[in-house]
């Protein structure tokens, strides 16, 4: 495809590009990470250079791939959709074979300073293929269950990767997100019908599995699910970390304990408190105030992404951006849904605020495909 | 290719429809997120902010320093002394069993005290210290916090344990603490909240145990914020709390150890008090225990020989032995007879051995009889037959109750423990504890301090001083308490005839001094030092027919604990008296030959504040004196446990 195919009536060139970003979306990611930086601040005691000051660095660079990414024309990122997904599909088995073990489980690989989570980078060129795929597709196609089996394909194969980690967590975020593009390229709800029935037919079998020798998920897995499900059950033990996570966050009441005054976090009550807790912590030390203004950029961040598509006018930037947004969404969600004890705790950072350099990276990469098919969208 | 866009703007509307739902869909879930935050931090805030205080702030009880018991003169007869525990920290020392295996190759442990060890860990959180030793020397503290490296987990701390120096020489009067048990708790009211201390110390016997509650002091509290394992991080407010009141006792602990050495081979009780005031100077009990082994926890055969000894070591016997008084008692008859007028100090009574009351012949101690006996014969020798008389003749009511007013048969106030009331019988005494009526031979016996007359040491020395005085002293052991002077026990008036009692006086001076008194030999040489006593003798079984004709007529035939009492009481000086004495001794057969010498030894050492010259005997007793006094200076060197030489 070439840049002419776009038939735009204007785009702009050059550094004139940096003044058609989309600014207000820049300002917020900013936002959004400078609680990042401040929270981990916090959490370390005021020190910076435990935390705080990598995050800082990594952002600074996330922000200049960003904007690299932005100014680049948005016709190369689908040109280079199918190579970027093979990639990280590429990097998934990589990980598999010689990933290093944390957790229990396979997850990222070290190149030099940065520890890559190719989960992460799997996420956004999903997004990309399969927006480079219905952006091929005649319309018409869409629903035909011959033309559905690629992107299913393309969905399966890093979840499936992924979940051999085992991350489950991850693991669904990147089927919702898989599903939601497909859902926004048109494809009939039917099918969409169809799936949520089998996932209810799976949750009966997986429960129905435990205890036996072809159980589906692993031990600890299940025992989340049970912590979930009741976290009094074991207050000591796995529903500790729950327990706590939400004496944290209530304890802050209206306006918080103030900076560095969080005593759940401080004392260690709190597990995981710069990762996946690390909203615990804001909220704790910054009250309801201060979770509900994280609440609000999020929004407001999901507000601009939501405008940035319907100002797309192809259908790769459209569902890009769609994309884009709904994996930023269930991020979020998905976090916040388990840190306050209405999800199970399944290890999802938050996304821009949680200590964690390829998350962010990647976030900010993405970030930077939104605004490059902002810049480049035909006016 | 155009185609494809324009196939592309066919499906718009259906996409914008279908992102429009995905993002009424995403509000919806913000919208639960924001509900939940409301929910968790405006609605259930209090509750989560009490469960996060709840979490980081510990209340420990910090306990106050136990008050110290001093004698006198300030000398330390309770003390605080440091010592250490071996604790072990689970969390922090890895496999329990390994821990104390490292452990145990630097300093001793036994197997139980490790099973023990792994119990109580497997028991209690994983932060929680538990204590491995308690009392451990110097020398492993030493080995430990060298070793700390490769002991982790495992630190020594610092404690405070009662302790008391002078150790058996004050067992009876200071007592002991040992460590509150769950059968203590059970019999108090409303427990102090520091006895859920483990192992905290309380007073057990004596002084320890009555002044509990001033010498506990109250209990400090500390809240420390600790993190999520336990771990103390800062201390947010401390009350240190008050610590016990310092106790001065009456005691003069030089005297007190010279009292139980001069004791020492005997089954005795000794008392010194202060005419004056009532300061009890000296309680003397033999034999004694280490008290500081109660501290500790007294291993079962120590609690075994001190409970199966028939000497009775646990027993304060000044105290709590209540003994017949025997003839030492003729001071409270005379009294009751003179002050009622029965009898003047120059009437005579006629002894002839024996006096026969209603059929049964009493006999005195005599044989042969006194002859005609005046009052001050009758003490000075000591008639019985004298008294036989003259307790009839004013009857037990009065005698009882001029025993009461001497103090014998009224519970001193001491705070030591089982303080006895001893006897002073009379007619409903007898109804009520034996259903029967009062004969006259209950007089008879009860006039020489036989029968149902008991008495002790205490309360026979609380009865010289009032002789001695006129005055209604009572015994005081505690000084003062923080400083505080305590009320002296000096007493108003007796209201006796202040001529009768010279009378007394002066005859008990003649027992001492008089050349055919019955304590002659046990007189004080030094002038201006004179001392006036009453020997006693009190009996504590009848030799029966059936053994006098077996032959058996003296006190060294019978078997230990069937001789008689030997007691003594004494006043010195004289013409001035400052202390009162009394001594009994368990089994000792005569009241002149073993308890006077006794007395006079302690009359002495009171009166000279130390060992006395021995130019204050009478010649022909210094050698014997001067013995003594070696024997017991090397009693007081060679210390602790001074042990019975008697059988």
């Amino acid at each position: 495809m070439s840049y002419l195919e776009y038939q735009v009536k204007f785009v702009p060139s050059g550094l004139k590009k940096l003044l058609y970003l989309n600014w207000p979306l820049v300002l917020l990611v900013t936002a959004v990470s400078c609680m990042g930086f401040v929270m981990l601040a916090s959490i370390s005691g005021g020190r910076m250079d435990l935390w705080a000051g990598p995050q800082i660095e990594r952002f600074g660079l996330g922000f200049v791939l960003m904007i690299a990414v932005a100014v680049t024309p948005i016709w190369f990122w689908r040109s280079s959709a199918a190579v970027a997904y093979l990639v990280s599909i590429g990097l998934l088995v990589l990980v598999e074979v010689m990933g290093t073990v944390g957790m229990g489980a396979q997850r990222w690989i070290d190149i030099g300073p940065l520890r890559l989570q190719p989960s992460e980078v799997a996420k956004v060129t999903l997004v990309m293929a399969l927006a480079a795929y219905y952006d091929w597709l005649p319309a018409r196609r869409v629903s035909n269950p011959i033309w559905l089996a690629p992107p299913l394909l393309l969905i399966v194969a890093p979840v499936v990767l992924v979940l051999a980690q085992p991350n489950l967590g991850t693991a669904v975020l990147i089927l919702g997100t898989g599903g939601a593009v497909m859902w926004c390229a048109g494809v009939h709800w039917a099918y969409f019908a169809a799936v949520f029935g089998s996932i209810g037919g799976a949750v009966f079998a997986v429960f129905e599995s435990r205890g036996t020798p072809w159980q589906l998920l692993h031990d600890y897995q299940y025992r989340r699910i049970d912590t979930f499900l009741d976290p009094s059950q074991d207050p000591l033990g796995a529903g500790y970390n729950i327990t706590q996570a939400k004496i944290a966050l209530g304890s802050g009441g209206w306006t918080g304990k103030g900076f560095m005054q969080g005593t759940q976090s401080r004392l260690n009550f709190l597990p995981e408190k710069h990762t996946d807790f690390i909203f615990n912590t804001l909220a704790e030390e910054f009250g309801f105030l201060g979770s509900i203004t994280l609440l609000a950029l999020y929004g407001l961040i999901l507000l601009f992404l939501f405008t940035a598509a319907m100002q797309c006018r192809d259908r790769f930037s459209s569902l890009l951006v769609t994309g884009i947004g709904v994996s930023f969404f269930l991020l979020f969600a998905v976090n916040m849904l388990m840190v306050m004890g209405l999800a199970p705790v399944v290890g999802v950072p938050l996304p821009l605020v949680s200590y964690g350099g390829s998350q962010l990276l990647v976030l900010l990469i993405a970030f930077g495909l939104v605004q490059s098919a902002h810049v480049h969208r035909p006016r | 290719m155009r185609n494809a866009r324009n196939e592309g703007s066919e499906v718009w509307p259906r996409m914008t429809r279908r992102a429009a739902l995905l993002g009424t869909a995403q509000l919806g879930l913000m919208g639960v997120l924001g509900w939940r935050m409301k929910q968790l931090q405006v609605d259930q805030a209090d509750e989560f902010a009490l469960l996060a205080e709840e979490n980081r702030v510990n209340m420990r009880l910090i306990p106050p320093g136990r008050g110290l018991i001093f004698d006198r003169n300030g000398v330390a007869l309770a003390t605080n002394e440091p010592v250490y525990r071996i604790v072990i920290v689970r969390e922090a020392a890895g496999e329990p069993r390994e821990a104390l295996a490292r452990l145990a190759a630097v300093m001793p442990l036994d197997a139980g005290t490790i099973e023990a060890t792994l119990a109580e860990m497997e028991r209690v959180a994983s932060f929680v210290p538990v204590t491995v030793r308690d009392r451990v020397s110097w020398d492993d503290v030493a080995r430990v916090t060298a070793n700390a490296p490769a002991l982790p987990g495992v630190t020594a701390e610092v404690g405070l344990s009662r302790s008391y120096p002078r150790g058996p020489d004050t067992a009876h009067v200071v007592g002991y603490v040992g460590p509150v048990s769950d059968y203590d708790l059970g019999l108090m009211e409303d427990p102090d909240p520091l006895f859920q201390i483990p192992k905290f110390q309380f007073g057990k016997t004596g002084v320890e145990a009555k002044l509990e509650d001033l010498l506990r002091g109250k209990a400090g509290t500390q809240r420390i914020e600790v993190n999520s394992v336990g771990r103390v991080m800062r201390e947010l407010s401390r009350d240190e709390g008050t610590p016990g009141a310092d106790v001065q006792l009456s005691l003069d602990a030089e005297l007190q150890s010279y009292v139980e050495a001069r004791l020492a081979g005997e089954s005795a009780a000794c008392v010194v008090m202060d005419c004056e005031s009532g300061d009890l100077l000296a309680v003397g009990n033999a034999p004694t225990f280490d008290p500081n082994l109660f501290v500790r926890g007294i291993s079962v055969p120590d609690w075994t020989a001190l409970n199966e000894n028939i000497y009775r070591p646990l027993a304060a016997k000044a105290v709590q032995g209540a003994y017949p008084p025997g003839s030492t008692f003729k001071i409270v008859t005379a009294l009751a007879a003179l002050e009622a007028g029965v009898i003047s100090p120059e009437d005579t009574v006629w002894c002839g051995g024996y006096t026969e009351v209603s059929g049964i012949r009493f006999h005195c101690w005599k044989r042969g009889g006194h002859g005609n006996v005046d009052f001050n014969d009758s003490l000075k020798y000591s008639c019985d037959c004298y008294y036989y008389e003259v307790g009839q003749r004013v009857g037990i009511e009065a005698i009882a109750a001029m025993a009461r007013r001497m103090g014998v048969g009224v519970r001193p106030d001491v705070p030591m423990s089982a303080v006895a009331e001893g006897i002073a019988p009379d007619a409903d005494w007898k109804r009520a504890h034996h259903d029967e009526a009062w004969r006259v031979g209950d007089t008879v016996n009860a006039s020489i301090g036989q029968g149902y007359v008991l008495a002790t040491p205490l309360q026979l020395a609380v009865m010289t001083a009032r002789v001695a005085t006129g005055r209604e002293v009572a015994p005081r052991l505690v000084r003062a308490i923080d400083g505080v002077e305590q009320p002296s026990g000096a007493g108003g008036p007796l209201g006796l005839n202040e001529n009768l009692l010279r009378r007394v006086r002066a005859s008990m001076f003649d027992v001492v001094n008089h050349a055919r008194g019955t304590a002659h030999k046990a007189r004080i040489a030094a002038a201006g030092f004179e001392m006036a006593g009453k020997t006693g003798t009190s009996q504590v079984r009848r030799i029966t027919a059936e053994e006098r004709a077996r032959g058996v007529t003296s006190n060294a035939d019978l078997p230990w604990n069937r001789r008689d009492h030997a007691l003594w009481v004494d006043f010195a000086p004289y013409d001035n008296p400052r202390f009162a004495v009394s001594v009994v001794v368990e089994h000792g057969s005569g009241g002149s030959t073993t308890a006077a010498p006794i007395g006079r030894d302690v009359t002495l050492q009171a009166l000279y504040g130390g060992f006395p010259p021995l130019d204050a005997y009478p010649s022909d007793k210094r050698e014997e004196a001067g013995q003594m006094q070696a024997r017991v200076r090397a009693l007081l060197q060679g210390r602790p446990a001074p042990t019975l030489g008697r059988a």
